[in-house]
């Protein structure tokens, strides 16, 4: 079943065409690749599928509804969720309580007057879903410091923790290898595959790490310039002579 | 025709005024990064000092010029850029703003220590024989206009000048935009920085001296902060960043301005109200209607994560006990204040606690828009006005039940709150705070002229509340019923904070993508705490009106405002206990600390000269100057100060409980970094 469906999606910057239709497409639970050498308009692509920017053309549907007009919190609710490659943590708040504020957003009650009513104190079951996710991710040691005491590395598992808070039905990853070293790298891997099985939960992911990216997913969509240049099983696109080119040249 | 051209030349004078004063604040902002609202008082400063040499001790205009101009305006530069903001080039723009505010505050006071409040306008300024007046071709100008316009198209093309083709100009903008980043790259950043302050300075000099001929003004700081109030619509016309575009935005206004005084009748109310608040009604309009500002996003250092992340709040690194322990002294120490006002203080002594709790109230609409939600309003007064003017009408003119007059007020005091922070929401940062001076700037000039909203200048005098049986017209009583308030409005910021709205807002403080991310709305997390805060503001506006029987448009000034802000601040704007502390500094500074506490204490501890009253500029400077430690505690200072005392108790506690006990860390909060 399709869960993102984006058309012709197009965005230009001061006559600069950074998406020139692009369309992609992820099933709900599949992990798909996204790959292009730096400026190929990816983080742009993210930025458009969760509203941040708005396209200048082509349409953009999740889990059937049309998501033109949908300002980017709504998009949160519907089941997008997603991290930053410029990591963006929310700055004097442990791990423990970015979970937790991802946890009573997707609830959706912030209103006033239950705070001052005193309900808007932490529930027992808010609590136990925050710990159970702490623990998926391997955070629980962690907890409890300070998000600036943290490494990169941690940093950036907090906030996929932060985005699977949100009950995502499709997770956007923006280069979430990059800064970390070599065994970071690798238990990323594992936690990622681990959260795709434990919880369903579809993967877009844009990375420059090729074996990683050959590691997890399934099927990849190659963008170079703005446009899609390759798309298909991950073995196939990998073989295909236009990406070797324009991407990984003889790397590989 | 002769309207026409009469108003155009006297409108490019009074523009250059403008002009002058938005090219000042664009070049400080680009500079130095500081929206540098204390401008107007920088040329406060050399204006005060030029005026009282020349017209006071007959000093010549050269000299006089020399001293106060090209060498005390500079100096003033220096010096604030020494002590003040060379510490917070890494600072966030909020924190710089906030210093500046506590300049605003501060340096008015420091000028009255050594110089009249009010000097008489000098009939001669830097020009010999000003009112000299010369014709060309149609217009008709002056020496001081011809002065003024003069000098501010040779600033204007320096400026330029600097930007566009100098090294410097090019340094100056990259220390701004990380001084960390210039250093690397070899430039003496220290020296940079100090450069562009005494430039930006010598401008205000400048304009110290030449503004009170054209406006006829006498040289009192508020005109000078007015007038630059008034400038920054050209300021922000100009997106803080463009030269020319602030030159002719300046010289628009003023032609405008001149325009409308000769062309609408003398006796509507548009002459009455719209005129003196065109500026005011002008930058509300272009804050809220200007795209350009929109998805603006304030400078941010790359290199700023160097810095150590802030200290976790003294509330957090106590154990329990201690927690209890000092919830349980200030308990103790406000009963027995209160034993003192209720069963043994004189009328006075009522009064004062009567202020103090309505004050409290009101700050805590402080802690709740700045502590909560980071956000600095400068509309605070006015909100608490609206409370006010609507309690007081609705319970003179409609008869109602006071009690009920006061909540409708805090309600019609949220709504309009609501209302104004839904054009600023897209603002953010200080184009927020500037839109929330235009509100209250415009409010001022153009609504509260009219006596349906003030009760004219002889208002009826409002009733006290009265509840079932209950009469508060009492002052004990009446206190009794603040105090209620009071403990439900803490109670209830206390749970915001605690609760979901406490913590989305943090989260939109820490970063509004990543909180967008995961579904919070900031827009809306935002208009609910700006409603939140008025309505508190409007509540206590209301009390303070029924206490003291009717309307008193000096209570609610913007100004009044803006050194609440600087209060609350300096003493703790997140804490229920730093709005009490600022209430209590807030009322007893001027009435019993300035004129009776700090004299008997000088005078009982040296025996050289005997003391008397203080001045009530000593209350500015006290509280300007801490205002100014905000970007290094941004928790405050008391807090600040608090957690290394609570840090010893908390050692000693430990201590004492660790040699009966297995060690263990009492600390529940953060270890760290």
């Amino acid at each position: 079943m399709t869960l993102l469906d984006a058309r012709g999606v197009t965005k230009s910057f001061a006559g600069i065409t950074a998406l020139d239709g692009v369309a992609l497409d992820v099933d709900a639970g599949e992990m798909v690749g996204l790959i292009g050498p730096n400026g190929a308009g990816k983080t742009t692509f993210f930025n458009c599928l969760l509203g941040m920017l708005r396209p200048d053309g082509g349409t953009i549907s999740f889990d059937g509804k049309d998501l033109t007009r949908v300002p980017t919190h709504r998009r949160a609710r519907l089941g997008i969720g997603r991290t930053f490659q410029r990591i963006e943590l929310f700055a004097g708040m442990t791990p423990r309580e970015h979970l937790f504020v991802a946890e009573r957003a997707r609830r959706g009650d912030g209103r006033l007057w239950k705070d001052l009513l005193g309900l808007g104190r932490p529930k027992p079951d808010e609590l136990a879903r925050v710990e159970e996710t702490l623990e998926l991710l391997s955070l629980t040691a962690d907890a409890d410091r300070p998000i600036e005491a943290l490494s990169l590395g941690r940093g950036r598992v907090v906030e996929i923790g932060r985005a699977l808070m949100t009950n995502p039905k499709l997770l956007l990853l923006d280069e979430p290898s990059s800064g970390l070293d070599h065994n970071e790298t690798a238990e990323l891997s594992q936690i990622l595959q681990h959260v795709n099985g434990e919880r369903h939960c579809a993967i877009l992911l844009v990375e420059h790490d090729v074996p990683m990216v050959r590691a997890l997913v399934t099927r990849v969509f190659v963008l170079d310039f703005g446009r899609l240049i390759a798309s298909g099983s991950t073995n196939d696109v990998f073989a295909d002579a236009a990406v070797r080119k324009a991407y990984i040249g003889d790397v590989v | 025709m002769d309207n026409f051209f009469g108003g155009l030349t006297d409108g490019v004078a009074y523009g250059a005024v403008y002009a002058l004063l938005a090219i000042g604040l664009v070049l400080a902002y680009k500079t130095s990064g500081v929206f540098n609202i204390a401008f107007g008082v920088q040329a406060y400063a050399s204006g005060a000092l030029y005026y009282t040499l020349h017209t006071s001790h007959d000093v010549a205009i050269i000299p006089a010029f020399i001293v106060s101009v090209v060498l005390l305006a500079p100096l003033i530069g220096v010096i604030l850029d020494r002590l003040l903001f060379r510490f917070l080039r890494s600072a966030p723009e909020m924190s710089r703003l906030v210093v500046a505010l506590g300049l605003l505050v501060a340096i008015p006071g420091i000028v009255q220590l050594k110089f009249d409040q009010t000097l008489a306008i000098s009939s001669q300024g830097i020009v010999p024989h000003g009112d000299t007046v010369y014709n060309i071709g149609p217009a008709v100008l002056n020496r001081d206009q011809l002065a003024i316009i003069v000098t501010t198209a040779i600033v204007a093309l320096a400026v330029i000048v600097l930007f566009r083709y100098t090294a410097v100009g090019l340094r100056m903008r990259a220390v701004v935009e990380s001084s960390r980043m210039a250093e690397l790259n070899g430039v003496n950043s220290d020296r940079v920085s100090m450069l562009s302050w005494v430039l930006t300075s010598f401008v205000a000099g400048l304009a110290g001296v030449l503004l009170p001929q054209i406006t006829g003004n006498q040289v009192v700081d508020v005109y000078y902060t007015t007038l630059v109030t008034a400038a920054i619509v050209a300021a922000v016309l100009a997106s803080l960043t463009s030269v020319p575009l602030a030159l002719a935005a300046g010289i628009g206004l003023g032609v405008l301005q001149e325009w409308l005084n000769r062309f609408l009748p003398t006796n509507s109310v548009v002459a009455s109200n719209i005129r003196p608040g065109l500026p005011f009604i002008a930058l509300f309009l272009v804050l809220a209607l200007d795209p350009r500002l929109r998805h603006r996003r304030g400078t941010t250092d790359p290199l700023a994560n160097v810095d150590p992340p802030p200290p976790a709040p003294v509330a957090g690194t106590r154990s329990s006990e201690l927690t209890w322990g000092t919830r349980i002294f200030w308990c103790v120490i406000g009963a027995i204040y209160l034993y003192y006002v209720f069963f043994h203080g004189n009328d006075s002594v009522l009064d004062d606690a009567i202020r103090i709790a309505i004050y409290a109230i009101i700050f805590c609409s402080i802690v709740v828009a700045t502590g909560l939600a980071g956000q600095v309003s400068f509309a605070q007064a006015t909100f608490a006005g609206i409370g006010g003017a609507v309690s007081a009408q609705l319970a003179t003119q409609q008869g109602m039940s006071v009690i009920l007059t006061i909540l409708i007020g805090a309600l019609v005091a949220g709504v309009v709150g609501m209302v104004v922070s839904i054009p600023a929401l897209r603002l953010g940062g200080i184009f927020l705070t500037l839109f929330t001076f235009a509100f209250a700037l415009a409010f001022e000039n153009v609504f509260l002229k009219f006596g349906w909203i003030t009760g004219g200048i002889f208002p009826e005098a409002e009733p006290r509340p009265q509840l079932g049986s209950v009469d508060f017209a009492n002052n004990k009583s009446f206190l009794a019923l603040c105090l209620v308030v009071l403990v439900l409005v803490s109670a209830g910021v206390v749970l915001v904070r605690g609760g979901t709205t406490g913590r989305f807002l943090d989260a939109v403080r820490g970063s509004q993508v990543a909180a967008a991310s995961i579904g919070i709305s900031a827009t809306r997390a935002r208009i609910v705490t700006f409603g939140l805060s008025a309505a508190i503001a409007g509540l206590g506006g209301g009390l303070l009106t029924s206490y003291e029987g009717h309307y008193t448009p000096t209570n609610w000034a913007t100004f009044v405002g803006l050194f609440w802000v600087v209060i609350v601040v300096t003493l703790g704007p997140r804490t229920i206990e730093g709005a009490l502390q600022a209430a209590f500094g807030f009322i007893l500074f001027a009435k019993r600390v300035l004129p009776v506490w700090l004299p008997w204490l000088i005078n009982h501890i040296q025996p050289f000269g005997h003391v008397g009253t203080l001045p009530a500029a000593v209350q500015y400077i006290f509280f300007g100057l801490g205002a100014v430690t905000y970007a290094k505690h941004p928790e405050g200072i008391l807090e600040a100060n608090k957690r290394k005392p609570m840090q010893k108790i908390q050692a000693l506690i430990d201590r004492r409980r660790s040699s009966g006990e297995p060690p263990e860390t009492a600390t529940s909060g953060a270890a760290p970094a």
